[in-house]
């Protein structure tokens, strides 16, 4: 293992020329065909060293048992089709009589691992590098630590090189004769990754030096002050991720109740809507179009926020319209008219789950630190971002928008400038109901699409309209980001359910301080 | 006065029906023309508890203005406390014949009765407890709600998320109460088998006889000077803290008796139906007796148990006869009544009455106090 060692090195400083490599190359084979394992063993080791370009393939080969030997000491790899090539060329051997595997022992083995893990560290995509780095820090072998010394001096990426650091580090914890500063050194690259794995590798050191020891402690603790800050980072995400659900079910109906004052029960079933808008959208597309499956979505956006939108309209002409100044009737009218709409989807659709697929830019998840960010929360909480300032927008900057703000102000003096109140009514209503349907979409991603969809958000979706304040997108908001992110702090103290009921309980209270919300109106508008 | 004879009336029925319907189970042989099922027996009874929920959402929605969706949470309660008693009366007779825990404790593997169940073997301490603890809940919620003014659509929302964290609390294993199969497979009540027609003629005639005892309380109350406050309260609030009255106090008082009556009407319901699980907590229950109201008239107490019994009768017709179109019906009849029919059924049945209540002028101004 020595002369191996050594002859890495001289391998890693580039000392051997191109025709010295080639004579270690015919060497290598040389020995690997001969018989015994000490030959076989050198075999391996020079193989390595020679930098030949099929010393991966020779080697995976002889460990799985499909390299074979000749009369003439000629090694042969059996492909996985039957037939034998040369392994110092790749070609397929013209004559494959008389061939006999090579067999290999544990110091065979040992050899092999070695080698591919020294391999692996100089292998020119920075990927395996990477991989061949953590390999080492996991198995923290001391026979490593100089073939990492060589990697490390000669690796520009910093990142992987970072990552060859903490494996010597971590072989070096595992060598018996290294000196206390040494360790002192290791420990503290270890400390410095933080993560749960150097957390598990200091936990498993015994017998140190007491200086190091102590090192030891204190690193464990610093680590596990760090593994909780960012425990607590991945809470504010999935936090945010919830907050920013719960926000698309409110920010419908921070419109129809926040600024219009109905209470629509409904609402649930237009987010249900939109959610069946999707999946026809994906039906449809499957069907139609499979080239543009990926855009599904953003096709099913406009859709979603029409389709419900025109219903919304429809219940306003219909049925609303009847019941202004009386808010309980209005309740019980549009409970009823959920309960319609959910047997409607029913009776259409079936009472079945129905499969919104995630398309592939959505899926997978992004690592930053001891952060896991999912991409499909990634994106709701975008989408969530951009179609709370689309809303803004319309309510501040286009003509729909002022005649809203004008109408719920003062609807006498609105009607008096010529404003057109019913009708204005009715368009704030769609818009609610529009932004419901787009929340069906996002919400498509996350839960299960059936009659019941909506039902589920409802409540939640009043709590966060009355804990932000009525008449006030901020309030929701913060109402939702708030809520989502207690949500998930009670989650793991309380567990899931008993946390929600918490939640509850806690809003219930604070309704009784604040009857109004966070941010409730002030001035004449309240009274009315 | 008119409105006493109606209650007398809604009395007589109620308590009449009862009585035939029991004694023709009872008296007559089971092939002949005049014999009445069990099973409408049970049925009947069960419509009687209903309509006791029925009644106490009338009490604080048609008199007080306090829009509850959250009262099936109290019913649900009482119904808990008489099936944490039918519970311990099972004793060795469950699947794995525990003398002390019931079943489904067995199965989590609990070891002990959980405190909060001593006691209920006891009758007359789990009857004290179907009255006492929807009593609290409702002392302290209306204490907190009311105090702090918090009326309209915003009580309402708050008593639903009520409910709805009772639902999910309840549906928890490790509350013992059995999770999300609640209570069941009773054996008997007071010595007597819960199955048995006797056994369910009786349970018919004491509905019969709560509900009619609750109708006259609640017509007592409305009635009283406490009841006209009420009713002031109920159409201008402000206008009435003004006057010198404390409507907090008035509106507490009810909600509470309201609670206690739904209770009682939960209680009586599970041992008929032999079964109380957390589904009876679900927001949806506690708007659907809202509408039963609205179907009967709202704040006409008679009109209540009226449409209680209209509501659930068509229940039971369409799930049997049309499963689909229930939720069409319910839904439509939500959106019919608000629209067409704001007085509910009572309000078809009796001639316009000489004491228009509310006034118009007053209703306004109530809407406008977010009543």
């Amino acid at each position: 293992m020595r002369r191996f060692l050594i002859l890495l090195s001289i391998l890693v400083l580039g000392l051997l020329s191109p025709s010295a490599r080639a004579e270690t190359a015919d060497d290598a084979f040389a020995a690997l065909g001969s018989p015994g394992f000490d030959s076989i063993r050198r075999g391996v080791e020079q193989l390595t060293l020679s930098g030949h370009p099929r010393t991966m393939a020779v080697i995976d080969a002889l460990r799985d048992g499909r390299l074979y030997v000749r009369g003439d000491r000629t090694v042969f790899i059996k492909t996985a089709a039957g037939t034998y090539t040369a392994a110092a060329t790749g070609e397929p051997a013209a004559d494959a009589a008389g061939l006999k595997p090579i067999r290999i022992n544990n110091a065979v083995r040992g050899a092999i691992d070695a080698s591919v893990g020294a391999l692996r560290l100089f292998a020119p995509d920075a990927a395996t590098r990477l991989e061949g780095a953590e390999t080492v820090f996991r198995s923290h072998d001391p026979a490593m630590s100089q073939p990492l010394s060589m990697a490390i001096a000669r690796e520009t990426d910093p990142t992987v090189k970072r990552r060859m650091e903490q494996a010597a580090a971590s072989a070096v914890l595992f060598t018996p004769d290294a000196g206390e500063p040494a360790r002192l050194n290791a420990v503290a690259v270890l400390r410095a990754r933080g993560d749960i794995e150097a957390r598990g590798l200091l936990a498993t050191l015994t017998d140190q030096p007491p200086a190091v020891a102590d090192a030891i402690t204190l690193a464990m603790v610093a680590i596990d002050y760090s593994l909780q800050l960012w425990s607590f980072a991945q809470s504010v995400y999935y936090g945010l991720s919830l907050g920013s659900v719960l926000l698309l079910a409110a920010a419908g109906l921070a419109i129809t109740f926040g600024v219009m004052g109905i209470i629509n029960m409904a609402h649930g079933e237009m987010v249900m809507i939109g959610a069946y808008v999707t999946f026809m959208v994906q039906q449809a597309m499957r069907a139609h179009a499979p080239g543009l499956y990926g855009g599904s979505l953003l096709i099913a956006v406009p859709l979603a926020f029409a389709t419900a939108g025109i219903i919304g309209i429809a219940i306003e002409r219909c049925l609303i319209r009847f019941l202004y100044g009386r808010p309980l009737e209005t309740l019980l009218a549009t409970w009823g008219l959920s309960l319609v709409l959910q047997q409607a989807i029913r009776s259409l659709f079936g009472a079945n789950n129905r499969d919104v697929d995630t398309p592939s830019w959505m899926s997978g998840a992004a690592q930053l630190g001891g952060l896991t960010l999912t991409w499909n929360r990634m994106y709701i909480i975008l989408f969530a971002v951009i179609v709370l300032a689309a809303l803004m927008a319309v309510l501040r900057f286009t003509a729909l928008g002022l005649r809203m703000r004008a109408v719920t102000q003062n609807r006498r003096m609105a009607a008096a400038m010529g404003i057109r109140t019913p009708w204005v009514d009715a368009l704030t209503f769609g818009l609610g109901s529009g932004v419901a349907g787009i929340a069906g979409v996002a919400l498509s991603q996350i839960d299960n699409v059936s009659p019941n969809l909506g039902q589920g958000y409802i409540i939640d979706s009043f709590m966060v309209v009355v804990f932000g304040g009525v008449g006030n997108l901020w309030g929701t908001v913060v109402g939702a980001l708030t809520l989502g992110i207690v949500n998930k702090f009670l989650e793991p103290v309380a567990g899931a359910v008993l946390g929600k009921i918490v939640v509850l309980v806690l809003l219930i209270l604070f309704i009784q301080r604040r009857p109004r919300g966070m941010f409730p109106l002030k001035g004449r508008a309240v009274e009315a | 006065m008119k409105t006493d004879r109606v209650t007398i009336v809604t009395v007589a029925l109620v308590l009449g029906t009862a009585l035939i319907l029991a004694g023709l189970n009872q008296f007559t042989a089971a092939g002949s023309a005049l014999h009445v099922p069990t099973y409408v027996v049970a049925l009947a009874g069960k419509y009687a508890c209903l309509a006791m929920l029925a009644l106490g959402v009338d009490l604080v929605w048609g008199f007080g203005g306090i829009l509850s969706l959250g009262h099936a949470a109290f019913f649900a309660l009482g119904g808990y406390a008489m099936g944490m008693y039918l519970m311990r009366q099972i004793g060795t007779r469950g699947v794995y014949g525990n003398p002390l825990l019931p079943d489904f404790m067995v199965f989590l593997g609990w070891k002990e009765l959980p405190w909060y169940w001593h006691g209920f073997e006891w009758f007359g301490f789990a009857m004290l407890m179907v009255v006492l603890v929807p009593a609290v809940l409702a002392l302290v919620f209306g204490w907190l709600a009311f105090r702090s003014r918090v009326t309209g659509v915003y009580l309402s929302i708050i008593t639903q998320a009520l409910t709805y964290a009772l639902l999910l609390a309840f549906f928890r294993n490790d509350m013992g109460f059995g999770g999300n199969n609640g209570l069941t497979d009773f054996k008997d009540i007071l010595g007597f088998n819960v199955q048995a027609d006797g056994t369910r003629s009786s349970l018919l005639v004491v509905s019969a006889i709560a509900l009619s005892a609750q109708l006259l309380v609640a017509r007592y109350v409305v009635n009283s000077r406490f009841g006209k406050i009420l009713i002031a309260v109920r159409d201008t609030e402000s206008r009435t803290r003004f006057l010198g009255y404390r409507p907090e106090s008035y509106k507490l008082v009810v909600w509470v008796l309201s609670a206690v009556m739904a209770g009682i009407g939960g209680a009586l319901y599970v041992p008929q139906v032999g079964i109380i699980n957390p589904g009876e907590f679900a927001p949806a229950n506690s708007i659907e007796a809202v509408i039963w109201v609205a179907v009967g008239g709202r704040g006409t107490l008679s009109g209540a148990i009226l449409g209680a019994i209209m509501v659930n009768f068509g229940k039971t017709w369409f799930t049997g006869a049309l499963p689909e179109f229930w939720l069409f019906a319910l839904g439509a009849l939500f959106i019919l009544t608000t629209l067409f029919l704001p007085k509910g059924v009572m309000g078809l049945l009796t001639p316009r009455p000489r004491t228009v209540e509310p006034s118009a002028p007053a209703r306004a101004a109530a809407g406008e106090a977010g009543g």
